[in-house]
């Protein structure tokens, strides 16, 4: 199947090394930052980017709190549940269905949750899905937009296990969003230290072995306090959370640690757990493994506490091994599916030398030879949330119910918040490539042009008033070149309406690239 | 419920019926046929099925001690009670749909079965489960891609692999190329009345590589949504009867399908699991009667289809104060279909004395499911090494147990 599978991907890379050895035009770098550091060009895009300058709009996209946002920010203000705290998210939705579900085990009838606590607990995801794709469709701030969804992926929290669909509007709102632009060791800390992370990686049930726990005189417990108490007595180590930080989201699988190393972490962040009154991080002391550990060489004697993984957590975020792991995934995301070593390795040293500044980590890569090389240049396989708001953003599509968007996500293959694995997507080509997946794009493509989804209203040909061929199409929505190929198979079939020539453009290979 | 004599004569077989072949679809084998394509169809239950109700120790008094509320009875001995497999196991009475299938030997379980990793969590423990690599989680695609990556295609269909499910599952991603669907008949260009021209547009956009993809290749001999089910099969309402349905569609199309994957949850019976009757009873109606009308509507293909269940781990051997069951570790697997040594419950049965428990509460494992695919995927798609396909396991033939002839 290896046979069908790589042609697929060989053609839709080949089909898009067709620029020379020369360095890129002017519209071709716009268009460039427009598919890579944005969602893809909105109709007129190319042109706006080219009269402000390519480098004015770089420096403007790494700095988008001075950005205004207002249009977007409006637009969400009718998204409650985004306002919401963990606690009163969980109070509103989550503590009724399991009310419910207790007084159906009462009467030991089969009664399940009602379809209307069920619809209603449904908001909190669909409002999360929504901003998400209102934001990366519509904001102006799109490189923060593009960064978002590479760090909500790095720290990958899935919405399909337990509570977390309850947790993840705190997560990204709270963790990762004020952050991006930030030190990478305080994005790091601040996920260790949020409940979704916390319940996702089993961390919030880890704890010492009761013979490793601290002598402590017993008292009494506030009454909430004790359920959980009694519940985490019979508990254990869980070494979840501690490999994943090191494999996943610090070192990475190569990055030099040992399995001790990972049952020695996971007794250093035992404790870490949730407050299960208001919703928050809290680290108990009683449930701290209080023996000596020794962590990829650093030993901590008995009796530590909380202060043992915020400094494992300060060690792990400036080690060479993650410098060297991140580096690689944002060159992986921004510039190509195998990046070059001296890329990779340039970007490494800045993470270093700025104590993990993102910004400048971020800069320097757009800064490299490489993001501008020819063969960078629309060589990269959309993701499916790409491919799906580049598409969005094309026809300037009005989103009236992100919902149906949401599903075509899905369809493609990558529902948001959907990924089970702590490795979340792939961001190579070869994860997506597949005739079914395809299918699905093309699908959408020309449902989108002809105006037929539902919740989204577009006029493909009120982009292109005056002059409706197939090159000027062609331009309005891809803001550049169709390849003479896909432009002679358009033009064979003869007369075609708008929707139809858009909806052939957007499935088209080139509009599977970036 | 249909007996055996009853099955044969719907599937327009009657007369093969009384040849000395064990297995009821290959007494059949001359008539519809997939045109010698072996077909593996892979069923997940996800949230981890409780076994012990599903196949019964009755012989187990300590089965009875453990479950006071919850337990099947005796074959025999009451309403509901569990129906003989051999004189040891007994099936839940839900499962008498795919009863017959034992009886004539087409169906087997295999029993104490599972992955050997200690999680109790479902999503780590579907996640190892698919992955094929139980405790290691770097692990990118699934197992039955790695097999079929693992196997020759001769003219690599884009319907080789296909998950009745709506993102393609984790057992199935990687490099095989498999397609994710969850209704065959929105498999191909929507363009509206130009929908074919469009997709021949798209076909010369993208060349030979997706020749025959995008036209409607489900659509290449007959139309799989106009084959209505065969022998008088009907498939109950609900996601597995609709996911198996297509899957019949697709294998009697010859669209080239060799795997297919589909999944069905409701397992997770923590509490007010019922017994003979109840929540755990009437998912296992669906999924018996599910299960069973696939057999009938494929009828003689069944001798080149075998079907596979599995579910991430097992539940306790104790009923909980819920009167449900939590999170265990062994489980039971069902293998149905041609060339299947059936009517038999395989695996070593470790008992359920309390010394004889994992971790002093649950069904302890003695076979590992990498064994049962192991053999499955060897005689019924030909991979020829298993190395690459269960990359941490040891997987030596003298560890499966002859489910496949």
């Amino acid at each position: 199947m290896r046979r069908l599978l790589l042609p697929v991907v060989a053609f839709l890379f080949l089909a898009g090394a067709t620029s020379t050895d020369t360095n890129l035009t002017e519209r071709q770098r716009a268009l460039h930052v427009l598919n890579r550091l944005a969602f893809g060009p909105r109709p007129g895009d190319v042109d706006r980017v080219l009269n402000d300058g390519v480098d004015r709009w770089i420096d403007q996209q790494l700095h988008p709190e001075a950005i205004p946002d207002r249009a977007v920010d409006a637009r969400l203000r009718e998204y409650g549940t985004l306002r919401m705290s963990n606690a009163e998210i969980v109070q509103t939705f989550y503590a009724p269905i399991v009310e419910m579900r207790r007084e159906a085990k009462n009467k030991a009838d089969n009664a399940s949750v009602s379809p209307q606590l069920r619809k209603e607990a449904q908001r909190v995801m669909q409002e999360l899905v929504g901003q998400r794709i209102v934001r990366a469709a519509d904001s102006d701030r799109q490189l923060n937009e593009v960064m978002v969804d590479f760090w909500m992926n790095h720290f990958n929290v899935f919405a399909g296990k337990g509570i977390d669909r309850f947790l993840l509007t705190s997560y990204e709102r709270d963790t990762i969003r004020p952050l991006v632009w930030g030190r990478f060791e305080d994005l790091l800390m601040a996920t260790a230290k949020s409940p979704a992370m916390l319940f996702y990686l089993d961390n919030a049930r880890s704890v010492a072995a009761p013979e490793n726990r601290p002598r402590m005189q017993p008292r009494r417990w506030p009454a909430m306090m004790r359920p959980q108490q009694q519940s985490q007595n019979r508990g254990g180590l869980n070494e979840n959370y501690a490999r994943e930080i090191m494999e996943l989201h610090t070192l990475g699988v190569d990055g030099g640690y040992t399995q001790k190393d990972v049952t020695e972490l996971a007794r250093v962040l035992t404790g870490w757990t949730i407050d299960q009154r208001t919703g928050a991080f809290i680290f108990r002391p009683q449930l701290h493994d209080a023996c000596a550990k020794t962590v990829l060489g650093v030993h901590f004697p008995a009796g530590g506490g909380i202060e043992e993984g915020e400094r494992m957590i300060h060690i792990l975020a400036r080690h060479p091994a993650t410098g060297h792991h991140i580096a690689y995934q944002l060159c992986q995301r921004l510039v190509s599916d195998d990046p070059p070593k001296a890329l990779v390795d340039r970007v490494t040293k800045t993470f270093l030398y700025t104590d993990g500044d993102l910004r400048q980590t971020v800069k320097a890569v757009i800064d490299s030879p490489e993001f501008w090389d020819p063969q960078t240049y629309r060589a990269k396989v959309k993701s499916p949330f790409e491919y799906v708001i580049s598409a969005l953003r094309a026809v300037n599509a009005g989103i009236d119910d992100p919902m149906p968007v949401a599903r075509a996500m899905q369809q493609i293959g990558e529902p948001l918040y959907g990924a089970q694995p702590p490795t979340g997507y792939s961001d190579k080509a070869d994860a997506w490539v597949n005739t079914g997946a395809l299918l699905n794009r093309l699908n959408f493509a020309l449902a989108l042009a002809a105006n037929k989804l539902p919740g989204l209203h577009s006029d493909v040909a009120s982009l292109v008033p005056s002059d409706r061929s197939v090159d000027a199409l062609a331009v309005a929505l891809t803001g550049g070149n169709l390849t003479d190929e896909t432009r002679k198979t358009i033009k064979a079939r003869g007369q075609d309406d708008a929707p139809t020539i858009a909806g052939l453009i957007l499935g088209s290979p080139e509009f599977q690239r970036q | 419920m249909i007996n055996r004599r009853m099955f044969l004569k719907s599937s327009g077989l009657a007369l093969v019926a009384g040849g000395l072949l064990p297995n009821v679809f290959v007494k059949m084998a001359n008539a519809a046929t997939t045109k010698g394509r072996k077909v593996l169809i892979a069923i997940f239950q996800r949230g981890a099925v409780d076994g012990l109700n599903v196949i019964v120790p009755y012989g187990e008094g300590q089965y009875y001690a453990a479950r006071p509320t919850i337990a099947i009875p005796r074959p025999g001995s009451a309403e509901g009670a569990a129906l003989d497999l051999d004189g040891f196991f007994g099936a839940h009475p839900s499962l008498a749909s795919i009863f017959p299938y034992f009886k004539d030997r087409s169906a087997a379980f295999v029993h104490a079965v599972g992955s050997p990793d200690a999680t109790r969590s479902h999503f780590d423990a579907q996640d190892f489960m698919e992955s094929g690599t139980p405790g290691v989680k770097a692990t990118e695609d699934g197992f039955l891609s790695r097999a079929l990556a693992a196997t020759k295609s001769e003219k690599g269909s884009p319907l080789r692999a296909v998950a009745l499910s709506p993102a393609l599952p984790r057992i199935l991603s990687g490099t095989a190329g498999a397609v994710s669907m969850t209704n065959i008949a929105q498999f191909g260009i929507r363009g509206g009345p130009a929908s074919g021209q469009i997709a021949q547009s798209f076909e010369s956009m993208y060349g030979e590589t997706v020749a025959g993809a995008l036209g409607g290749t489900a659509k290449k001999s007959t139309d799989p949504q106009k084959l209505q089910p065969e022998n008088g099969a009907a498939y109950p309402n609900g996601p597995l009867g609709n996911a198996l349905r297509q899957i019949a569609q697709l294998i009697k199309s010859d669209v080239g399908l060799e795997v297919a994957f589909a999944d069905v949850g409701g397992w997770d019976t923590h509490a007010g699991e019922g017994g003979p009757q109840g929540q755990l009873a009437n998912n296992l109606r669906q999924f018996s009667d599910a299960i069973a009308a696939f057999a009938r509507d494929l009828g003689s293909r069944m001798s080149d289809v075998v079907l596979v269940t599995m579910s991430e781990f097992g539940r306790t051997v104790h009923e909980n104060g819920n009167r449900g069951t939590d999170h265990g570790h062994a489980n039971v697997m069902l293998v149905l279909g041609g060339g299947v040594r059936g009517g038999k419950v395989y695996g070593r049965w470790p008992g359920l004395a309390s010394s004889q428990l994992y971790e002093n509460r649950d069904l302890a494992i003695t076979s590992d499911f990498r064994d049962v695919f192991g053999e499955l995927l060897t005689k019924q798609l030909g991979v020829g090494s298993l190395k690459a396909v269960f990359p941490t396991y040891d997987n030596s033939p003298s560890k499966w147990r002859g489910i496949l002839a």
